[in-house]
């Protein structure tokens, strides 16, 4: 208790420090609302928009969801078969390093005109790519991290490939997965958000963010940006919740 | 120094096949600066129930002659049987038990079911595994650990888990390569008295490698002595200080272990200095 209260209560007071600060110095120095809106006004406005708020967290989340579980799908996958296969590994390995330079979101556009400029699977598609490199290249980091003393064990009891992978090679490789998969678990919130603003249909955060922008409405556009936050803060949270759990040592 | 052949203690020999049989056995690496000889011409005879070591200096290729026994390693050329059949099928039939100087537990099992890993890999059923892990822990004497997990443990008691892994399927030969080189003298000591037990309980033969004179004195019926560049053996020594079952700490205070640890180090010497060309 006394610990939670220690560790939780200064970054609190910290924030309504700052918050009050923040609203003190936009009154004082009545700054205008184009420059940055008051905190005041900037909760006035969630409020307000509350269920299109939510329905359009709704619309991004759900993009980031479906990228990150299929790209977390596919990383994991051909992680596995780049670890058994050295000639795929050879191959694929510097391919997606490419692919981690690349700024996927820069894709966007491209890939609208692809799917087509009213479907939601591009920005899927960009959480997909995004999520797929980190996930692809912590798993296969893991793999390769079976201790020689392991693997010597896994020749002298003449376990069969899939028996090594099952009891030593995986279980090392677990908490490398996990942190691709942490790593991943907000950039596929990032990743769909911005997306969004390079076109396709409307209705997700990112849409809402430019249009309040262009609409001159500052205080909403940061009030979506409070709720990109929520959201990507709930992904990341999930993420170590699950990572937590799988972790967790129970008696075999 | 007994100078007999027959070098199994009574009550502990099986009949005909020995446990180990090499017979002139090469291994070259290849490293980067051309081939290095790891080994050559090693004949070595191991009897069933007999407690074998295998000293030297590094790069004796001690450790290399023991991972050929167990078929980590495939020899250049001779011959390797494991109670009369080749190394690879011994290996495949689950012939020997192994424990290495790292005591390799798998971190994300519990004590009993890092026991009971072999098993599990092939195939014996769950309540029979159960009753063989807490058999094993009793005979290691950490029965009241075996719901833990491995670094909870400390070092000596972390290599006792592996040798109980090692003896989980009633190995008739172990083969521990410097299982307690990690360890300090005083565990170490525990632990050859609790190996010395262990080997004559189970009757199985052990080829041991160490560096440690002392440890192979107390330990064994035999111990190979060995040179490097080449890895040769140069000397083979009979400790003669009777079953290795009955050998305790007392031991270690008698003028006969002295006498043993004298024989063992003097062929040592004589062996690295063979190196320059004395004979032996």
């Amino acid at each position: 208790m006394n610990l939670v209260a220690r560790r939780v209560l200064p970054p609190v007071v910290l924030g309504v420090v700052a918050l009050v600060i923040w609203q003190a110095t936009v009154t004082v120095l009545a700054i205008p609302e184009l420059v940055l809106p008051s905190p005041s006004a900037i909760l006035a406005e969630t409020l307000a928009y509350l269920p299109v708020l939510v329905s359009a967290a709704l619309v991004t989340g759900w993009n980031a969801l479906v990228g990150l579980v299929i790209g977390s799908v596919l990383g994991i996958a051909l992680a596995l078969v780049a670890a058994n296969a050295r000639v795929f590994d050879e191959l694929t390995v510097p391919l997606v390093a490419a692919l981690a330079v690349i700024p996927i979101v820069a894709l966007a556009p491209v890939l609208y005109t692809m799917f087509g400029a009213d479907l939601q699977s591009a920005r899927q598609v960009v959480a997909g790519i995004s999520v797929f490199v980190p996930v692809f290249l912590n798993t296969l980091r893991g793999l390769r991290q079976t201790r020689p003393v392991h693997r010597d064990l896994m020749r002298a009891y003449a376990a069969t490939r899939r028996q090594a992978m099952r009891t030593v090679t995986l279980p090392t490789a677990r908490p490398f997965i996990f942190t691709g998969l942490r790593i991943a678990s907000s950039l596929s919130v990032i990743a769909a958000l911005v997306a969004e603003y390079f076109g396709g249909p409307r209705g997700g955060l990112g849409t809402f963010i430019t249009a309040s922008v262009a609409g001159s409405d500052y205080a909403r556009a940061w009030s979506y940006v409070l709720a990109s936050i929520v959201l990507g803060l709930i992904f990341y949270l999930a993420a170590l919740a699950v990572e937590t759990l799988a972790l967790r040592r129970r008696p075999a | 120094m007994s100078t007999t052949e027959t070098t199994a203690p009574p009550g502990r020999a099986d009949a005909g096949v020995p446990a180990v049989a090499v017979a002139g056995l090469d291994k070259t690496f290849t490293t980067s600066d051309g081939l290095t000889q790891a080994l050559e011409g090693i004949d070595l005879a191991v009897a069933a129930g007999e407690f074998v070591s295998l000293i030297g200096p590094s790069g004796c290729g001690k450790s290399t002659l023991l991972r050929i026994i167990a078929d980590l390693e495939r020899p250049t050329s001779g011959e390797v049987r494991v109670f009369g059949t080749s190394a690879p099928q011994a290996r495949l039939d689950q012939a020997y038990g192994i424990a290495f100087q790292q005591a390799g537990l798998l971190g994300w099992r519990t004590v009993a079911a890092n026991v009971e890993l072999p098993l599990e890999l092939h195939g014996v059923g769950r309540s029979e595994r159960r009753t063989r892990s807490a058999e094993l822990l009793d005979l290691v004497g950490l029965s009241e650990f075996a719901a833990r997990f491995p670094d909870q443990l400390s070092g000596g008691m972390q290599q006792r888990v592996a040798i109980a892994r090692a003896l989980a399927e009633r190995p008739r030969l172990l083969l521990m390569d410097e299982p307690f080189g990690a360890l300090d003298e005083m565990t170490r000591e525990r632990m050859q008295t609790e190996l010395a037990r262990i080997s004559a309980e189970t009757g199985a033969a052990v080829v041991f490698v160490t560096h440690s004179i002392s440890e192979a004195a107390f330990l064994s019926d035999r111990v190979v002595v060995m040179s490097p560049r080449p890895g040769r053996v140069t000397t083979t020594v009979t400790t003669g200080l009777g079953p290795v079952g009955q050998r305790t700490d007392a031991l270690r205070e008698d003028p006969r272990f002295f006498e043993a640890v004298t024989a063992i180090r003097e062929a040592l010497h004589a062996g690295s200095a063979g190196g320059s060309g004395e004979a032996t």
